[in-house]
């Protein structure tokens, strides 16, 4: 056991990083708006841990204090939740394909802006990011309760009027605003909650990764994570962890298949660095056959309701 | 034509006393005019059917109302106030609430959360209060429950709570959007053919419902309906629409004698 944390300490804690990422495209969708805007507001919250931790605070040598990495999580999520405001009011305005293209393309100003600026080091990007903890998998300390914070957020925003408005809004625009739901109000609510939480996953993430430059949060992340949100489900807030814990773990557990041996070169090679064909597929097919992704609201509930019934 | 002889009672823009005023109110779709120039009053308390052949405006009407539709021309007072150009939410805010001519629920939403969130607009938890589950906010989700599943044995739906919306018969889902539109405790009902799909039994039961809400909760509804011999019997007064325009203004029996829309709407049957 010992032996497999210290080997897979990585990729156990992007797994879980990933998952908080998926959520946050979730909640714009709990109300029906497909964005993508999540990896910008991610690069942010990045940045500005990067920046902070490198050039404003200066600790003295040895371990960062984890309150400080606390302090940049909290910058990250209230700049990242301004920015979320200042774009999702106008780009709310957008529905459907087109919001989810304004976002894109969000995404992709937030990087050219990133490459040009002196503050976040242009091209190089910021490098030699302290580290709070002496080993990788100590990052679950910051990671895991950040996922369970969330996850709890969103099961219980579910059951609020808040909640209950937003997948109104999804269900029926329109019906939903006849019944008193402001639309715009709810929209942009949801979509500054999801930049304030991917905000605080690239704070994080800076130092796990230990730099941070233009080609963190691109819109390949943005690929990834609408796989793991349509793959894992979409109607669920299960769905989208699930998403993001498994998608980023079958790379790693193909790799694993690959080299096992006796498989022919060219399944073994596809195993190793076909993961973007996958995911690819995975979307294609997941969105033609299971619409609502692998884990739905009917889903779960049957999986409760069998001990019950046995 | 002229209106003149049935709306006399008030003249045609209605009278002060009015909950909901509709003074020459136009709305035009490219070259087709949809409502042209419509003008009556809604009194306080009052049955008001709205009646009409196919395309002559009425749910239109209604979407002006509710503000989903913007007119191009006249104005909108309810209590006095002007409401045209509001957005469909505020107009909600204000107690008018509606039904849908082809049913629109929260489908993949189980039957109680879609009459839960009518009461949006009696509620104030937000965001925070809600998620953290403080005092208020949990004393308030209770009483949206409760008050949700009053609705649902009230349109005869309690023991299906949790089911959700799309799985439920035509009939059964006109009945839910009844009790979704009452969750918003509202002073103006606007009901759109809640009786389309619904057999003799149905509708009966449907009349009875309308009835007991209305003397229960004092509403003051306005009711479009394609079932003659229901309006007849449910409403007060009766307007009637033909290609965009009022052409007669009344009592139900008066109307019925209208040869106007005896004409337009009754045709051959009279």
């Amino acid at each position: 056991m010992a032996t497999f944390f210290a080997t897979y300490d990585f990729l156990l804690v992007s797994m879980v990083l990933a998952a908080v990422l998926a959520l946050t495209l979730y909640l714009p969708l709990m109300a029906g708006q497909l964005s993508v805007a999540s990896p910008g507001f991610y690069a942010l919250g990045g940045y500005v841990a990067a920046i902070l931790s490198t050039k404003v605070f200066h600790p003295a040598p040895g371990l960062y204090p984890v309150p400080l990495v606390l302090l940049e999580m909290a910058v990250a999520a209230l700049a990242s939740g301004i920015l979320g405001l200042a774009v999702g009011l106008p780009a709310l305005r957008l529905r459907g394909i087109f919001l989810a293209l304004a976002t894109i393309a969000f995404v992709q100003i937030l990087g050219v802006v990133a490459l040009n600026l002196e503050v976040t080091g242009g091209a190089i990007g910021i490098f030699g990011i302290p580290q709070p903890f002496s080993s990788q998998l100590q990052y679950m300390w910051l990671a895991v309760p950040l996922l369970l914070f969330s996850m709890l957020f969103v099961a219980r925003l579910e059951r609020t009027r808040t909640g209950r408005a937003l997948l109104a809004l999804r269900e029926d625009e329109l019906a939903a605003a006849a019944m008193g739901v402001n639309p715009t109000y709810h929209k942009v609510l949801a979509f500054t909650a999801s930049a304030t939480l991917a905000g605080m996953v690239g704070a994080i993430s800076a130092h796990f990764i230990n730099t941070w430059n233009s080609r963190q949060g691109t819109f390949d992340t943005s690929v990834n994570l609408m796989a793991f949100v349509l793959v894992g489900g979409s109607r669920t807030f299960v769905g989208p962890v699930v998403g993001g814990l498994v998608l980023t773990a079958l790379p790693e557990a193909l790799r694993g298949i690959a080299d096992v041996g006796g498989l022919p070169p060219w399944l073994a090679q596809f195993l190793r660095d076909g993961r973007l064909i996958l995911f690819g597929i995975l979307i294609a097919v997941g969105t033609v056959f299971f619409p609502h992704g692998l884990i739905t609201p009917g889903l779960l509930r049957r999986l409760r309701g069998r001990p019950r019934t046995a | 034509m002229s209106v003149a002889p049935v709306a006399a009672r008030d003249g045609a823009a209605g009278s002060h006393a009015d909950l909901l005023v509709i003074d020459g109110v136009t709305c035009r779709f490219g070259g087709v005019i949809a409502v042209n120039a419509v003008s009556f009053g809604v009194a306080r308390g009052e049955l008001f059917g709205l009646i009409g052949p196919n395309g002559a405006g009425k749910t239109t009407l209604f979407n002006l109302i509710t503000g989903l539709t913007a007119p191009n021309g006249g104005r909108l007072r309810h209590r006095g106030e002007d409401i045209t150009g509001l957005p469909p939410h505020r107009v909600a805010e204000r107690g008018i609430a509606r039904t849908f001519q082809n049913v629109r629920l929260f489908g993949e939403l189980g039957a109680l959360d879609n009459v839960m969130i009518a009461r949006h607009v009696r509620t104030r938890s937000g965001l925070v209060s809600g998620v953290l589950g403080l005092p208020a906010a949990r004393r308030e989700e209770r009483e949206t429950r409760e008050r949700a599943e009053e609705l649902l044995a009230l349109v005869g739906l309690d023991d299906r709570r949790e089911e959700r919306a799309r799985n439920f018969s035509y009939g059964d889902q006109r009945r839910l959007e009844v009790a979704r539109a009452l969750a918003l405790e509202p002073e103006l009902l606007l009901l759109d053919e809640p009786a389309a799909g619904m057999n003799a039994g149905e509708k009966r039961a449907l009349s009875d419902l309308i009835r007991s809400v209305r003397a229960r909760l004092g509403l003051t509804i306005l009711l479009i309906e394609h079932h003659v011999p229901l309006v007849m019997d449910l409403c007060d007064r009766i307007a009637v629409l033909n290609f965009g325009e009022l052409i007669a203004l009344g009592a139900p029996a008066a109307v019925q004698k209208n040869p106007a829309v005896i004409e337009a709407y009754l045709g051959d049957e009279a």
